[in-house]
């Protein structure tokens, strides 16, 4: 990816600020304005410290406390209007992002999914948008503001005293240099910083989701111990962070000091010498006085910015990256869908495996007509479930086609295309909401019989005793459900979904042996109208299809009924079989 | 207690023995957090008030030059002024380094107290027992442990900082201005009245606040974990329009409520300013009046509107940090609670060292009920002699996995006692029972990092050899020689390849390597083919020989290695012999062996 500068990097945030952009010119305005009424004041008190010590009338005096009592009112009012102004927009914008931010992740593939730990995705949608929001809000704004609160203050005090001002100028001036290079350095950091907390969220996830491994073998101190390196990692980052901007806040607050010891002997040598009068040199200490918070400021202002524009860019790195899976301009339809599903010398590759490895999926052609189930048969990494992960455009097919009803499947919507094909995975997904959302999750519309006969297909009967019956809600992917049940339950929500297709990835192997028999009756009446392709790995689960395919070196080697293959094929019997010729069972060997 | 440990953590109104209570814990956390860092926060201490001290005496060096340098200098003797203006180069850059040097030892401090919170809470929940974590669900956990210790971070960051200095610089503002002016002093002690309705309006309306925002936060964190991890599934059922929308609402809860936040300190800082610049024109009309009559010297009275405005000045910082504070409070609250959270399965405290391990198991007049009063094992008995290979069998929900997880201690049993050995599980340290026992479960989780990193898991401290081996034990071997870099390949970047089969592997040469005295495979081979099951089983074969062995498998297939055949149904024990005496008999077992047999081809 191409490097931008700061500024350049910062810029690309403002298309998603567009509705709150008027509000923070305002608010700028405001800010400025501000800042203006309190530079007014030195002003008002210069010819009222000329001659204040000599013959000075009362309403000089009232008239001067009346303006400083104003100019401090509306500077009030306008720090109450650049807060008013800019700050309900930019949790506008933070919302926004978020929300963009989140249905691009969700529209990405599941391959983005696989490459990216979701501890750093978290954290992108988390800290480092309110970190943008806080800049937008008020990092811009005073950086802007305060910067041209400088311009005008110097041109005030260059009217007060070309000399003085040269001075307090020149004196400065290295501030700029400093701030450049701090830029360049700290920038580095940042980042450095923000990946890291995102690395550690990672570690905290895993920490979470794996926790029965880790207790089971005894390994909390062992990843205590790595996630406490990690977080030290992180604390030298943070540290060296903190080293670059106390330097740069040493430069930002000594420098003004100095440039004031320097300008006030020069002050008193020209009343001395009569050039000067005593309110003037006044003004001119209370007008720098009041620069120096803007010019303090700019310190942290700049490191702000910084850390902003990291979190811009770890935000446009989701965003910039192409959906490789994408609905087509003019999506076909499918008006009544029969399920008829055609491979046709489909070829499948994962992105990021080497070059030099062969296709996993490497010329697979098969016909599925309507109605019929096909079980998929291979050995554990055989491509099982990747191919049937293609058929619903989880992943992209590198080579040939699949087709649905003669069309195309990359020419439907990805919607249309998973309405008709449902699938029930081996890992059991669901999420924390209740039975019935989860099972009716692909199709929301269903009549209360229709979820009945769904659970009771999957035999997930048990749902209706829990604690609230079907509006149970289940823990985070339903953990406080048995592996077994949890199956049950993906499996109702296939069915549930009546699609023309159902693509069950080894939807039996958590059942025990009575209730696997149970859904398989029950499935029976449902696979007679249904196209279906089952990932097996028992024999009693192969009994539910019509016909076998043996998926093997990445090509469908045998396509037939299981007994007809069982008597011709020698790796279809070293897949599925546990007995020997004389129907023995294999004995274990040692 | 109703607001004992994270129960009721999302109430947003407390009582007031509630909100005592919360109080009274969060700050015990933070108190136990500083504790560690005392002595550094006390330099730091020093460094901020001789910074402060620098800086304040800044408008005082002003008016000395005005007053007295300035005449003097007119009467021709530059003494003075050369002891000013040297002065306040001398202070100014005094003020700097300490400044400078006071950030980096605060950061030190933030930072030591940050890393010391984040691996406290990773501990503890690491400790909590598996019962918390099914309740409490990750994307909570995960929460805790990101956003809220982010804005815990923010206080102490910037925070902490902020308000030592700013406090300190307003109290020697105040000095500097009792001893210049004390009149100039009381006006502005007047002008702490209204400051004093203004915060307190502010303080009470915040902490509500903040209350909702993390609890919003969460449920935001929650829903997007749950996304993310779930997005085949939220894909393949077209679940990304409707997640969208509820997205939308939680987001949208989150920012009012946070907008809520902001805006209550909108109105908060222009009010301080406000009243700071009314000081200043008070001020200067006191000043003036007593300048005209002659009672004060102009220097003087500059100074004093220097003081009297740059007072305020820190008060904004001070809202600021009482903003993040408010914030970190809210999270502290809920942080404390859940440091609150005693795990359900405590370690010993005075552990019972394991003489020999042989692996011998009882359980003896075991109950086991989940909080919620559902009973899964009524008393229940069973003696698994050392090296005994048994089979557990029966229906979903019968409790065999309640079984395996007492043995394993992801739970106590309600009543009775498991033993190992003749010991109670309970006076085992946890390292005893872990090297003694290891489960393996069909969920067969990854953690990122390498193969060989994920297996030695069982073994930290393994060599690749015995990694090659254990993986060559359980027929691995070849499949993750087969993975672009071998047992280097990165199973996060990968992780999708890694078949739920072979993820099984993996999971089974970790226990090997692991080498228990009890092993317990809780339906660890349910993704398997026949043909890696049975190279599985082969490899059990020696793995099994001289340890004890509880296996629950819905295939039977596993009944050919074992000993001995428990059957249970509804938690308790129906059928219980060696297989090859139940499969000849007439019982439940038999029918089921009978049935499966049949599967077979």
């Amino acid at each position: 990816m191409k490097k931008l500068g700061t500024v350049r990097t910062l810029l690309r945030i403002f298309p998603y600020a567009k509705k709150a952009l008027p509000r923070i010119v305002l608010g700028t305005i405001a800010a400025i304005s501000g800042h203006m009424f309190a530079l007014a004041i030195p002003g008002y008190l210069r010819s009222l410290f000329d001659t204040l010590e000599n013959n000075t009338t009362f309403e000089t005096l009232l008239f001067a406390v009346f303006a400083v009592l104003g100019m401090g009112l509306l500077e009030a009012v306008m720090v109450l209007l650049r807060r008013w102004l800019v700050l309900t927009p930019g949790t506008h914008v933070e919302a926004g992002l978020r929300r963009t931010l989140y249905a691009k992740l969700q529209d990405l593939e599941v391959a983005f999914h696989d490459k990216w730990p979701s501890g750093q995705l978290l954290s992108r949608a988390s800290s480092d948008l309110s970190m943008i929001r806080r800049w937008l809000s008020f990092g811009l704004v005073l950086l802007v503001a305060n910067l041209f609160t400088i311009v005008v203050g110097f041109t005030i005090l260059f009217s007060y005293s070309w000399l003085l001002a040269t001075v307090f100028f020149v004196v400065m001036s290295p501030l700029w240099v400093l701030g450049f290079r701090f830029e360049k350095e700290y920038h580095v950091t940042a980042r450095m910083s923000q990946d890291q907390a995102g690395d550690l969220a990672t570690s905290v996830e895993e920490s979470v989701h794996g926790i029965r491994v880790i207790k089971s073998f005894g390994r909390g101190s062992f990843m205590t111990e790595k996630f406490a390196r990690d977080a030290l990692k992180l604390r030298g980052t943070e540290l060296n962070k903190a080293k670059m901007v106390a330097n740069l806040w040493f430069y930002f607050s000594t420098i003004p000091s100095i440039a004031t010891a320097i300008y006030l002997p020069l002050g008193v040598w020209q009343i001395v010498e009569g050039n000067m009068t005593i309110g003037l040199l006044l003004s001119f200490i209370l007008t720098t006085r009041l620069l120096h918070w803007p010019i303090d400021s700019l310190g942290f202002l700049l490191s702000m910015t910084i850390d902003a524009r990291s979190a811009v860019e770890r935000f446009f790195e989701v965003i910039d990256t192409k959906v490789d899976i994408t609905d087509p301009a003019t999506p076909k339809n499918i008006a009544e869908p029969k399920g008829r599903l055609v491979f046709e010398n489909v070829h499948f590759k994962y992105a990021d495996a080497p070059k030099e490895q062969k296709d996993l999926i490497d010329g697979v052609d098969l016909i599925i007509e309507p109605g019929e189930s096909v079980a998929l048969i291979g050995i554990t990494g055989s491509g099982k479930t990747s191919l049937t992960a293609l058929a619903t455009r989880l992943y992209e097919v590198t080579g040939g086609s699949i087709k649905l009803d003669g069309v195309d499947i990359r020419d439907l919507s990805r919607e249309e295309l998973r309405a008709h094909i449902a699938m029930a995975f081996e890992d059991s997904t669901l999420f924390s909401d209740t039975i019935r959302n989860n099972v009716l999750l692909g199709r929301p519309e269903s009549t209360e019989a229709e979820l009945a006969q769904a659970l009771d297909i999957a035999q997930a009967g048990f749902a209706y005793d829990l604690p609230d019956g079907l509006d149970t809600k289940i823990g985070e992917e339903g953990l406080s459900l048995s592996g077994g049940q949890r199956q049950r339950i993906a499996l109702a929500r296939a069915v549930a979904a009546q699609p023309a297709v159902l693509v069950l990835d080894d939807p039996l192997s958590a059942l025990d042996v009575d209730t696997e028999a149970m859904v398989e009756d029950a499935l029976r009446t449902v696979l007679k109208a249904t196209t279906a392709l089952i990932v097996a790995h028992r024999p009693s689960t192969v009994q539910l299809a019509d016909k076998v395919a043996l998926l093997q070196d990445g090509k469908i080697t045998a396509f037939g009924k299981h007994s007809d293959l069982l008597a011709s094929n020698d790796h279809y019997r070293y897949v599925i079989s546990s007995l020997d010729a004389a129907g023995k069972m294999i004995e274990v060997n040692n | 207690m109703s607001m004992q440990g994270v129960k009721n953590e999302e109430k947003i109104l407390l009582s007031k023995e509630e909100q005592a209570r919360v109080r009274e814990r969060s700050l015990k956390l933070l108190g136990e957090m500083i504790k560690p860092v005392k002595n550094r926060l006390f330099i730091s201490l020093a460094l901020v008030v001789t910074s402060q001290a620098l800086r304040v005496s800044g408008p005082w060096l002003i008016a000395k030059t005005i007053d007295d340098a300035l005449p003097a200098a007119q009467a021709g003797d530059l003494n003075p002024l050369y002891w000013t203006v040297g002065g306040y180069v001398t202070t100014s850059i005094l003020a700097g380094f300490t400044i400078a040097y006071f950030l980096r030892f605060a950061a030190r401090v933030s930072q030591d107290i940050m890393f010391g919170l984040r691996k406290r809470l990773f501990r503890h929940t690491q400790r909590l027992s598996v019962e918390f974590h099914e309740t409490y669900t990750s994307g909570r956990v995960i929460a805790r442990q990101t956003s809220d210790l982010d804005s815990i971070k923010e206080l102490i960051d910037s925070g902490g900082s902020e308000m030592i200095s700013g406090i300190l610089f307003m109290l020697f503002t105040a000095i500097a201005l009792v001893t210049l002016d004390a009149t100039s002093f009381l006006i502005m002690l007047v002008s702490f009245i209204p400051l004093f309705f203004l915060t307190r309006w502010f303080q009470k309306n915040t902490r509500i606040s903040y209350r909702k925002t993390r609890v919003a936060s969460a449920k935001l964190i929650v829903h997007f974990v749950e996304s993310m991890t779930g997005i085949r599934a939220v894909k393949a059922f077209r679940k990304e329009k409707r997640n969208e929308e509820t997205y939308k609402g939680l987001v949208e809860d989150y920012r009012s409520v946070n907008a809520k936040v902001i805006q209550l300190f909108g109105i908060y800082d222009p009010g301080l300013i406000m009243i700071g610049n009314i000081t200043v024109a008070f001020v200067l009309l006191w000043g003036g009046l007593r300048v005209m009559e002659g009672d004060l010297g102009i220097g003087v009275l500059i100074s004093c509107i220097l003081y009297a405005r740059s007072f305020y000045e820190p008060m904004e910082n001070l809202a600021m940090f009482y903003n993040s504070y408010q914030s970190a409070n809210s999270a502290l609250e809920k942080i404390s609670g859940v440091l609150e959270e005693e795990p359900s399965v405590p370690e010993a405290t005075n552990p019972t060292p394991l003489a020999e391990r042989k692996g011998h198991i009882q359980f003896k007049t075991v109950q086991f009920a989940y909080s919620n009063g559902k009973v899964v094992l009524p008393v229940f008995n069973m003696d698994i002699p050392a090296g005994q290979t048994i089979a557990l069998v029966g229906t979903t929900g019968a409790g065999k996995s309640t079984l395996a997880k007492l043995i394993g201690r992801f739970y106590d049993p309600s009543s009775g006692t498991v033993e190992l050995d003749g010991v109670d599980l309970r006076d085992l340290s946890d390292d005893d029972l872990r090297k003694a026992v290891v489960m393996v479960t069909q969920e067969a989780y990854l953690f990122s990092g390498t193969v060989a990193e994920n297996i030695s898991l069982g073994k930290p401290e393994a060599t690749r050899e015995e990694i090659e081996n254990s993986a060559k034990a359980v027929g691995a071997h070849e499949f993750i020689l087969s993975l672009p870099d071998g047992y280097d390949t990165d199973v996060n970047k990968r992780g999708g390849r890694v078949s739920s089969g072979q993820r099984q592997l993996i999971s089974f040469a970790r226990a090997f390597i692991a080498d228990p005295t009890v092993l317990i495979l809780d339906e660890a081979t349910s993704s398997l083919d026949i043909p890696s099951e049975r190279m599985v089983q082969n490899g059990l074969q020696t793995l099994l020989a001289g340890r004890t062995a509880i296996i629950i498998a819905h295939r039977l297939s596993t009944v050919s290695i074992a000993d001995r055949v428990v059957v249970m149904e509804h938690g308790q024990i129906i059928e219980d012999d060696k297989p090859a005496v139940l499969i000849a008999g007439t019982g439940k077992f038999a029918k089921m062996h009978k049935s499966w047999r049949d599967s077979l081809v």
